[in-house]
C-alpha cells in the first residue's frame, strides 16, 4: 500500500517533466525554453531523492545536491548570455 | 513518522505537477517563472523533507535536510538573474500586464 503511493508520487512528478518538456519546445523565446528547463531541472532534483529512497541508496542525495549546484551555474551563466554581457 | 513522509511526498509531487501545469497556460515569460520557480521549489523542498522524515537523523536524513536550503537559495537567485537578464534583453509583457513597477522607477 505505502509502496503504491510513493510509486504514484514519482509518477506525479515524472508527468510534471513531461508538461515542462512541452514548453521546452513551444516556448517563443530563449527565456521562456531557458524556465522550463530550470523547472525540468529541479523536479530531476526531487526525482533523483525518490530514485533513492526507491533503491535505499545513500549516494543518490549527494548526486541531487550537486545537480542543484550545476543547475545553477547553468542559468545563471544563460541569464549572463541573455544579458549580453557574456 | 512513516504517514508524515508518505503524505508530503505526495504533496510534494503534487506541486510539482501543478507548477509545471502553470507553466504551460500563463501568458508570457515572467508569469511562467512565477509560476514554475515558486510553486516547483516548494514541492522538491517538501518531497526532501518527507525523505528526511522517513530516515530521522541518520546519514541520508541529514543530507536531505542539508539540500533543502541549499536548493531554496541557489533556485530563487537563478531565477531573479533570469528574469532581470530576460527584461533587459527587452522581452514584451503580456497585453493583460495592469502595472510595471520597475518601468516607472527608471523614468
Amino acid at each position: 500500500m505505502v509502496e503504491i503511493i510513493y510509486n504514484i508520487a514519482g509518477i506525479i512528478a515524472l508527468a510534471g517533466i513531461v508538461i515542462a518538456f512541452i514548453r521546452l519546445l513551444l516556448g517563443p523565446t530563449a527565456a521562456d525554453r531557458t524556465v522550463a528547463l530550470d523547472a525540468m531541472t529541479i523536479i530531476t532534483i526531487s526525482l533523483i531523492a525518490w530514485l533513492g529512497y526507491m533503491l535505499g541508496r545513500k549516494i543518490y542525495l549527494d548526486v541531487a545536491m550537486v545537480y542543484a549546484l550545476i543547475s545553477f551555474i547553468g542559468v545563471v551563466a544563460i541569464a549572463r548570455y541573455l544579458e549580453r554581457g557574456l | 513518522m512513516n504517514s508524515i513522509s508518505y503524505i508530503l511526498f505526495i504533496i510534494g509531487a503534487a506541486f510539482d505537477l501543478l507548477g509545471c501545469l502553470g507553466l504551460l497556460r500563463l501568458p508570457d515569460v515572467y508569469n511562467r517563472l512565477q509560476s514554475a520557480t515558486k510553486s516547483v521549489t516548494l514541492g522538491t523542498c517538501s518531497i526532501l523533507l518527507g525523505l528526511f522524515f522517513h530516515y530521522g537523523f541518520s546519514a541520508i536524513g541529514i543530507k536531505a535536510l542539508i539540500a533543502i536550503p541549499l536548493l531554496f537559495f541557489t533556485s530563487t537567485v537563478a531565477a531573479h538573474a533570469l528574469i532581470r537578464s530576460s527584461y533587459k534583453a527587452g522581452i514584451k509583457l503580456s497585453d493583460k500586464t495592469v502595472v510595471d513597477h520597475y518601468k516607472e522607477l527608471k523614468q
